[in-house]
Formats: structure tokens, C-alpha cells, sequence
């Protein structure tokens, strides 16, 4: 590739594919620029014209915008917090040598293979329904009254499902850390007089901090645009409606496509905002 | 104060015995070195001493204190590992200071000892480094500087010098000697490297399958070593062991003469053979001889530069009073 001839080739040979993400990524992203600077609603007269910032106003004003920040990011943090700390957990449990590792393992991470709207539905029909669910049965059982799960704790629902999902992931990515720690330290640490919860905290903790940036990072990119959990449980009653669902809702149910390409545009702002943070975050720990 | 007794110490992985009831004394102050082939259960036998395997028979005393239960940080011991195992996320002071944060040593007492480490190591321009800052020898004296300031009863030394280079290895092997010289602290050091042991130890012990085959002064090893194991083990090049009607002459099963106890000779020599390869070091040339009827390769030294080159014709004289002899078990014969 050092020559000018191979080298224009090699430009010439990727231009194809290179031209195609350009498109797939500007044409939706300039759409929706387009349209939040345009009154439109489909059903209801089409195109009306451009109207400036107002669609960002309205979208910022109304009640609905900073609840659902706020459930968005609670959604996030909460299953961030679960899958990190149990995570960390299992990959310790999973480290150990026992009898039938291989398929204990393969069961660990096999809920990261059920699609969303699958393990939603599994989990509102047959663990969370308030009459015939497993948890309904498990409270009758020690004489409770069932709880209704997506009404009553509704954020918490989704919080565990989403988490039961991703789970496996942040397992899956903390283990293969693990692994990779000397065990050298660990005795080094034993013989210094640290016990095993300091040696948790100042050996194996440290050493996973890398992957868990990573899996922090991935995670979260994810998480923000969860959709289908929250589509098949609660349709964002309850207190769960994020900005996905949101925006969702103003371009499909209200069938007003200007406001909920500001809402996209906010969207976008946000996730960007939360992207710079965690780069920084992972720089750092990529640095030591 | 480091007197370690094993008394009747054994160690079974499942059904793999590896190493089977075993006494031994490390005198307080001494310097030992266990050494032996791979997988003699050398590091095994370090490893129980230190409390990182429990035994699976026998006691073991630390300053006449039955220490077979106690855990590895109560032993009053501090061992310095192969890998080094420095804390990667914790600066060179960290490091050195993690043994007596835990040990609830106060702030103060800390930066004393380990200003003194540091300072005894070289280390006091490293102290606020990581350990991926350092080179490998700069990572090995942390080892040491973090084993120091807990004031052990007895250093261990897991293979210390087998991932440094060459010239290093000299080097830091100097220093861990100098350093016993001023603490006078038992130690006990781990390597396959005989080198090494002989440099090093005042009491050598040769394992073999987890069996001690000798104990002794590095000279002592040298001159009467009481099988052909540790003849063969011990002294570099090894000792040219030979057996067959040669040995029976002397009216053993084999014999045994070290590479420098063979004159080369002008002519009318007791052996001789043809050069196959010339090892000419400078002070010294390694000869290594074929066709001498005895084995199929003898090793000689001689001194200095020697004009012999492949396939010329070498005269040989062992030294009479300097050959070993061992009999049909490979014991030594007096």
C-alpha cells in the first residue's frame, strides 16, 4: 500500500461502502433535522410549513420531558448497578472450580440469546402477572397479597427485566477478566496479611476496573435506547415512559412528526453528553 | 529469630504424592537453597512453608512454634514471587507499604521503613512509579523493599532471578547475597539454577522428586556429593559420569570426574578421544570429546586458550585423587 497508484486504488476499492454508512447514517439523521424545524402531522393536514424552534420549545415545556429524562437515566443507573455488582459476583462464583462448570456457564449466559420483547412477555406473563404469576403464587404462598408488579413498581419492573437480560453480558466480560488475574497477586496479598474481603477490594476489584468501564460504556449506549421492554409491559404508564418511548409516542400516537424529531434531536444531545463523560472515564483507566 | 523445622512435612495432590514425609532444619540466619530439576517439588516444599498449601502430614515449626495450621500471614514469613506479583494499580510506595497498612503500622512508622527500604534498594527516585513503569530489575527490588519493611522472621524466594536477563541475574544475585550479609534473616531460596545455589547458599539441598538427595555447604557438595544425582546436578559443566570396564578399574560401577579435573596432555595420556565442539570463553576453553571408548560425549576444561579445533586428537589424564566413585544404587563409595 505504499505506492500512489495502490493507494488511490485502495480509496477507489472502499469508496462503495464507505458512501453507503454515510448515507444510511446522514439521510435520517438530516431528516430528522428537517423535520423538527417543520409543523407536520401526517393525518392531520401534512407539512404545515416551517415554525422555527417551536417544536423544541413545546417538546422541552411539556410536562411529560423531564420525568422521562428522569426515568431513562434511573432505568440506566439501576440496571448499570445490578449487572456490575452481580456481575462481579457471579464472574467470582463462576471462577471457581466446580463439577459441571462448562454448562453452568452456558446457562449463565444464555438469557443474553432471548430476544427483548420475548423475555418481556415471559417476564410480565409468567413471573409478574398479579393473578397467575410466579411471584403472585410465591406471595399467596407465605399468606401476602400479590403485588401488581408493572403498576405498583413499575420502574423497578423494568429495571429487573432489562437487567436479567444484560446480565449475562457484563458476566460474560468480567470473567474473561477475572481469568486473566495472577494468581501470584492474590497470594502475595494473602501472605501481606490482607483478608479475603480486603484482597476482593484491593486486588480483584482494581483489576476489574478496566472491564467494567467497558462494560459500563457498552452498556450504556444500549440501555438508553431500550424500547421493546417497556412496549410490551407498561406502554410507558406508570412512570416509565424514557425519552425513547417518548418520542416514540409523539410521532406514532399523536402522529406529530416535527415534535418527535426535536424530541430525537434532544435525544441525541443527551446520549452524546453521557457518551463524553464515559469516554473520559474509560481514557482514564485505559491510560494506567 | 528464624529457626524453620519440618518434621515428617508430606504433600499429596489427589492421589500424586509429591512430596513424601520429609525432615529438614533451616538453621536461624541461614541462607538455604533448595534446588533441582522441574517439577522436584521444590517450590511445592516453599509453598508449605509459607502457608499457600496446607500439608497433608507432618509439622512444621517456626522458631519452635507449631506454625502447620497458621495462616500464611500470621507465619511472620515474607516471600517474593517468581512473577514478582507487584500491585500493577498501586505506585511503588503503595506497594511497599500494603503489608504494614494491613498490619494496622502506623503513617509515620511506614514512611520510615519505607524510606529506609528504598534507600537500602536504590528505589528512592521510583517510589511514586507504577510497577509497569519499571524495568525488571527495578521490579524485582520492589519485591524485595515490600518483603523487607514487614521485618519477616524469614524471607522465602520463589525463583526470584528466572525472569531477568543474563547479566542482571549477576547482578541482583549479588545483591540478595549482600543483603543477607546485613540482615542476617533466614532465608530460603527456590531456583533450578545450581549456579545460582552454589553462589549463593550456605546450606544447599538437592531435591529430587520431592526426596532431599543431600544437604551441605556448596563445597561440600562439590567434593563429596554422595550420589550421582547430585554429582551430576551439582558443579557446571556437569561431571562427566562413566561406567563400564573404566570404572571397574577403580572398583566401582561408575565413576565420576569433574571437566576441570582432566589434564589435556601432550602425549601418553590415560584417555583420549577426538574434539568434537571447542567452547573457548577466553580464561577457560570446554572441550567436548568423542570417540573415548568411556561415554559418548566427555566434557574437559581447559585453561585458557588451547589450539585444539574439531577432530584433532586430544590426549586426556584424570586427576587420580580427584575421581568419584558411586556404586550399583549410585551411592558414593569412600
Amino acid at each position: 500500500m505504499a505506492t500512489q497508484n495502490s493507494r488511490s486504488a485502495a480509496r477507489l476499492m472502499m469508496a462503495p461502502a464507505v458512501i453507503l454508512l454515510l448515507g444510511w447514517m446522514l439521510v435520517p439523521l438530516v431528516m430528522t433535522l428537517l423535520f423538527s424545524f417543520k409543523k407536520y402531522l401526517p393525518l392531520r393536514g401534512g407539512d404545515l410549513g416551517w415554525v422555527g424552534f417551536d417544536n423544541y420549545v413545546r417538546f422541552v415545556t411539556s410536562s411529560a420531558f423531564w420525568p422521562s429524562v428522569s426515568a431513562t437515566l434511573i432505568i440506566v443507573g439501576g440496571v448499570l448497578a445490578i449487572t456490575v455488582g452481580l456481575g462481579v459476583l457471579l464472574a467470582i462464583l463462576l471462577n471457581q472450580p466446580m463439577w459441571g462448570q462448562g454448562i453452568v456457564r452456558i446457562l449463565v449466559i444464555s438469557p443474553f440469546f432471548v430476544m427483548p420483547t420475548v423475555s418481556a412477555l415471559v417476564w410480565k406473563n409468567m413471573f409478574m402477572d398479579p393473578v397467575n404469576g410466579l411471584f403472585a403464587h410465591l406471595w399467596k404462598f407465605f399468606g401476602a397479597a400479590p403485588v401488581e408488579w408493572l403498576s405498583q413498581a413499575s420502574l423497578q419492573s423494568i429495571i429487573l427485566i432489562v437487567s436479567w437480560q444484560w446480565l449475562p453480558f457484563a458476566t460474560l466480560i468480567l470473567l474473561t477478566a477475572i481469568q486473566s488475574l495472577d494468581r501470584e497477586q492474590l497470594e502475595a496479598a494473602e501472605m501481606d496479611g490482607a483478608a479475603p474481603l480486603q484482597r476482593f477490594g484491593y486486588i480483584t476489584l482494581p483489576h476489574l476496573g478496566r472491564a467494567i468501564t467497558v462494560v459500563v460504556l457498552i452498556q450504556t449506549i444500549f440501555l438508553l435506547g431500550i424500547f421493546a421492554e417497556i412496549f410490551v409491559t407498561t406502554q410507558g404508564s406508570f412512570g416509565t415512559r424514557t425519552l425513547t418511548y417518548l418520542i416514540y409516542q409523539r410521532v406514532l400516537e399523536s402522529q406529530n412528526v416535527g415534535l418527535g424529531s426535536a424530541g430525537g434531536v434532544y435525544a441525541i444531545i443527551l446520549a452524546n453528553i453521557i457518551a463524553i463523560f464515559l469516554m473520559r472515564m474509560v481514557g482514564k483507566n485505559l491510560d494506567k | 529469630m528464624g529457626r524453620i523445622t519440618l518434621d515428617k512435612v508430606s504433600k499429596s495432590f489427589g492421589d500424586v504424592e509429591v512430596i513424601p514425609p520429609l525432615d529438614l532444619t533451616i538453621e536461624d540466619g541461614d541462607f538455604t537453597v533448595f534446588v533441582g530439576p522441574s517439577g522436584c517439588g521444590k517450590s511445592t516444599l516453599l509453598r508449605l512453608i509459607a502457608g499457600l498449601e496446607d500439608t497433608s502430614g507432618g509439622h512444621i515449626r517456626i522458631d519452635s512454634q507449631d506454625a502447620t495450621h497458621v495462616p500464611p500471614a500470621k507465619r511472620g514469613l515474607a516471600m517474593v514471587f517468581q512473577s514478582y506479583a507487584l500491585y500493577p494499580h498501586m505506585s511503588v510506595r503503595k506497594n511497599i507499604a500494603f503489608p504494614m497498612k494491613m498490619a494496622g503500622v502506623s503513617e509515620e512508622e511506614q514512611r520510615r521503613r519505607i524510606d529506609a527500604a528504598a534507600k537500602a534498594l536504590n528505589l528512592t527516585d521510583y517510589l511514586d512509579r507504577r510497577p509497569g513503569q519499571l524495568s525488571g530489575g527495578q521490579r524485582q527490588r520492589v519485591a524485595i523493599g515490600r518483603a523487607i519493611v514487614r521485618e519477616p522472621a524469614a524471607f522465602l524466594f520463589d525463583e526470584p532471578l528466572s525472569n531477568l536477563d543474563a547479566a542482571l541475574r549477576v547482578g541482583m544475585r549479588l545483591e540478595i547475597s549482600e543483603l543477607h550479609k546485613r540482615l542476617r534473616t533466614t532465608m530460603i531460596y527456590v531456583t533450578h539454577d545450581q549456579v545460582e545455589a552454589m553462589t549463593m547458599a550456605d546450606k544447599i539441598v538437592v531435591l529430587r522428586a520431592g526426596h532431599i538427595e543431600q544437604v551441605g555447604s556448596p563445597l561440600e557438595l562439590y567434593r563429596a556429593p554422595r550420589n550421582t544425582f547430585v554429582a551430576g546436578f551439582i558443579g557446571s559443566p556437569k561431571m562427566n559420569l562413566i561406567e563400564g570396564p573404566e570404572a571397574a578399574k577403580h572398583g566401582a560401577h561408575t565413576i565420576g570426574v569433574r571437566p576441570e579435573h582432566i589434564d589435556v596432555v601432550e602425549e601418553n595420556g590415560i584417555w583420549q578421544g577426538t574434539v568434537g565442539v571447542a567452547e573457548h570463553l577466553g580464561s577457560d576453553t570446554f572441550f567436548h570429546i568423542h570417540n573415548t571408548g568411556l561415554t559418548d560425549t566427555l566434557t574437559v576444561r581447559a585453561l585458557g586458550e588451547v589450539t585444539l579445533s574439531h577432530g584433532d586428537t586430544i590426549h586426556l589424564s584424570p586427576r587420580a585423587e580427584q575421581i568419584h566413585k558411586f556404586d550399583a544404587q549410585g551411592l558414593r563409595i569412600e
